[in-house]
């Protein structure tokens, strides 16, 4: 039998997977995939409980993100390309003109 | 507009102008110097002389007028209201007022008499140098000073006359500060006039703490405890402390006076012009310990200790001084020491309870130290700066006017009859004697003695004989100009009549100046009327006259006509004659004992562990490291890769997640 807590336990593991890829990958495109990862693991958990509670506000909320992810996605490609203009490299750690 | 200036005009509101003058004065010549710097010109000498000199002799005219004034009244007294009140506060109340009495009087018309006397000679001695307005800056404040010393209607407006007076001699020793001789000369004497400040200051709070609590009647005294007035009325409130607080004053006095054992400075302090040396170290400044311990003899008379202490290190100074005049070489060093010898007999006078005859000797003093002292700068002035009296000798001839004034000085201080000082030195003597103290009394005859030696010798030496200098040398000494000889001759006659204002009863005169301050001494004199007395008075006097008379012809002989003779006697008492000459090594005791000490414990504690170490190394630099160091730990955060924040965001967020959750 697969419970409500089965799902959201393969949620969590995403969103850690996804939290980790972010902060150890160096590659710009698999942070940006991370991130996707971690947002998938959020609308998991919103489909769970939506269908947990028997409520349509969990949906109207994945396709929320679903929005903001595409937006996000859009914004953070175009970061990408003006970086990669600037300095011909993906990886973050050769990015480091915050240095104080 | 006339009528209404003359309302304003009252002995109260005039007596202000007499301090307002000469501080008008040194303002004026110090913003003309200043400016003058700053503009990179020369000061006007003509605007220095005219001011420097008209405001002490208008200073002077104030406090005549004052004085004529107030002799119409039957007590010649007067308080000024306060021109405001200095501090306020809830046990102590110090306003900024003067006091007239018969003793300040004395004390302003010497000052600012003695004191424009000089400041004209000066426009003489001084008129070559770069620093002439400067000089008279200084000169005009020392009178500022010395003029709310000796006016001062408490006890702490009288310090701040002494510290400021002590500032001018400071400003003046160091004057030609170039020289580092003369600049540490200033500065000896500023550090040993420390010295007996600090105990000024603690007789101050022991009077202060005494009076507090002795819980005084409010509304009488409103708490003005510095007030000498007060002190006065309320003095029997101070009789337990009466010994410490009047010990420690004259700790100060000490300081001032120049006595054993902090007369060291007062020989140094010759380093400064030689008006300077007349006015402040000889006329007026170093009397003012004498002034102080007069002002306060209702404290004294309490205090058997504290006045046989006076007397004692008086007589002890008088004669020690005087031993040390008799062999120097320095012109102005024996007067040095002659004034110190002086302001000795002063104390002697004191400590035996004739403080009129103290003050008198002041007065007389004044008059012809100032005298000897512009003397030998007119000597020094006309032989070039030379100073050694072994290079002087037959200067007569060349300089009339300074030799035969000097004379009249040199008479006047050995106490030859008619001159001044025979009168207040006989009543030093006189009353020394008569109170009892037989051992006091003998060490000033000596001293006299003493006195009249070393001044005939300095005078045989430097006027009399032949010159001991060369010839072209010889022909270039000339008289001082018009305005320095005029003084002395001023001077000159002051220390002839300058005692007659006191002689005594026996001579057929009034003794006019003791009853003029008696009131001010009030029960602290007994004046005896003893009718035997009177015959005891004559014998002492002649033997004293005959005595200096004595010593003063030998010493004439001695060093004016057969100069062999000093010389071989100098060598047949070679220990006596080194000891003396070198002052009994009382300044390389001084050292070995106490400058050296505290100088090492400075040097290897106080500079190189406490300063350098402790303040500088700890304190000043050790912040400056501490806030590196943690600059340098924050940076190593800071290292611009974005994951590394992101982790440090992500491991609060989970730290925050779980005070929330569990």
């Amino acid at each position: 039998m697969i419970t409500l807590n089965h799902y959201l336990i393969l949620a969590a593991l995403l969103f850690c997977i996804g939290v980790f890829g972010v902060l150890v990958r160096r590659n710009l495109l698999i942070i940006f995939m991370s991130i996707e990862l971690m947002l998938s693991s959020v609308n998991l958990v919103f489909i769970s409980f939506a269908r947990y509670l028997n409520s349509m506000d969990g949906h109207v909320w994945v396709f929320m993100v679903l929005t903001v992810a595409a937006a996000e996605a859009a914004v953070g490609l175009g970061i990408l390309v003006a970086l990669f203009r600037n300095k011909p490299t993906l990886y973050v750690d050769e990015v480091k003109n915050l240095r104080g | 507009m006339l009528r209404t200036l003359y309302q304003y005009i009252s002995p109260q509101s005039l007596s202000w102008l007499v301090i307002a003058f000469p501080l008008a004065g040194a303002v004026i010549n110090g913003l003309h110097s200043l400016v003058t710097a700053r503009l990179k010109k020369h000061t006007s000498h003509f605007l220095t002389s005219l001011v420097g000199c008209l405001f002490p002799i208008l200073s002077f005219v104030i406090v005549c007028t004052l004085f004529i004034t107030l002799i119409g009244f039957p007590t010649p007294t007067m308080n000024t209201p306060p021109l405001f009140t200095w501090i306020f506060s809830n046990h102590l109340t110090i306003d900024f007022g003067l006091k007239f009495d018969q003793l300040s009087l004395v004390m302003g018309m010497v000052v600012t008499g003695v004191g424009s006397l000089i400041h004209i000679y000066s426009m003489g001695y001084m008129g070559h140098d770069e620093g002439y307005t400067r000089y008279f800056c200084y000169l005009n404040l020392f009178l500022t000073f010395m003029l709310i010393l000796v006016l001062a209607d408490s006890l702490l407006l009288l310090f701040v006359g002494w510290e400021g007076v002590g500032l001018c001699s400071y400003l003046l020793i160091g004057f030609w500060f170039e020289d580092e001789e003369k600049a540490k000369a200033g500065k000896k004497a500023f550090i040993v006039n420390r010295i007996g400040d600090a105990g000024f200051l603690l007789g101050m709070f022991l009077i202060y703490t005494t009076l507090v609590s002795a819980q005084l009647p409010a509304g009488e005294t409103e708490f003005r405890f510095f007030n000498i007035d007060v002190i006065r009325n309320y003095s029997a409130f101070l009789m337990p402390f009466a010994t410490p607080i009047c010990l420690l004053l004259f700790l100060g006095a000490c300081g001032k006076s120049a006595q054993i054992p902090l007369y060291v400075w007062l020989p140094d302090a010759m380093a400064g012009p030689t008006p300077v040396s007349a006015l402040i170290h000889a006329a007026t400044m170093v009397t003012a310990g004498v002034y102080m311990v007069a002002r306060l003899n209702f404290l004294y008379v309490l205090s058997p200790v504290a006045l046989s202490t006076v007397a004692w290190v008086g007589a002890a100074t008088a004669l020690f001084a005087a031993t040390i005049g008799l062999v120097q070489n320095d012109i102005k060093k024996v007067l040095a020491y002659s004034t110190i010898s002086q302001l000795g007999y002063m104390f002697l006078a004191l400590g035996v309870g004739a403080f009129s005859a103290a003050i008198f000797h002041l007065m007389t003093h004044a008059f012809f130290k100032a005298l000897l002292f512009l003397g030998s700068g007119s000597v020094i002035h006309a032989m070039g700066g030379e100073q050694d009296i072994r290079n002087y000798g037959g200067l007569k001839d060349k300089l009339p006017i300074t030799a035969w004034t000097f004379v009249v000085g040199a008479l006047a201080i050995a106490g030859i009859f008619p001159f001044a000082g025979f009168f207040s030195k006989d009543a030093i003597l006189w009353h020394a004697f008569h109170n009892g103290h037989t051992a006091l009394w003998l060490m000033g005859f000596i001293g006299a003695g003493l006195t009249a030696f070393y001044m005939f010798r300095l005078v045989g030496m430097t006027f009399f004989g032949q010159p001991q200098m060369g010839v072209s040398k010889w022909n270039k000494v000339h008289e001082s100009p018009p305005s320095m000889a005029l003084v002395l001759i001023f001077l000159g006659v002051l220390s002839l009549v300058g005692g007659w204002v006191g002689i005594p009863e026996v001579f057929g005169g009034a003794d006019r100046f003791h009853y003029w301050l008696a009131p001010v001494f009030g029960k602290s004199v007994v004046h005896e009327t003893i009718e035997g007395s009177h015959a005891s008075e004559i014998i002492l006097t002649v033997v004293s006259f005959l005595w200096v008379l004595h010593f003063a012809i030998l010493a004439w002989v001695m060093y004016a006509q057969r100069r062999e003779g000093p010389v071989k006697l100098a060598e047949r008492l070679q220990l006596v004659y080194k000891t003396l000459l070198n002052k009994y090594w009382v300044d390389e005791i001084y050292n070995f004992v106490f400058i050296r000490p505290i100088r090492f414990v400075s040097e290897k504690f106080l500079w190189n562990v406490v300063d350098a170490k402790v303040i500088d190394g700890c304190g000043v630099h050790g912040t400056g490291h501490m806030v590196l160091l943690w600059n340098r730990l924050i940076t190593m955060a800071q290292t611009g890769v974005v994951q590394q924040y992101l982790f440090f965001f992500v491991v609060g967020a989970v730290l925050l997640i779980w005070k929330f959750v569990f």
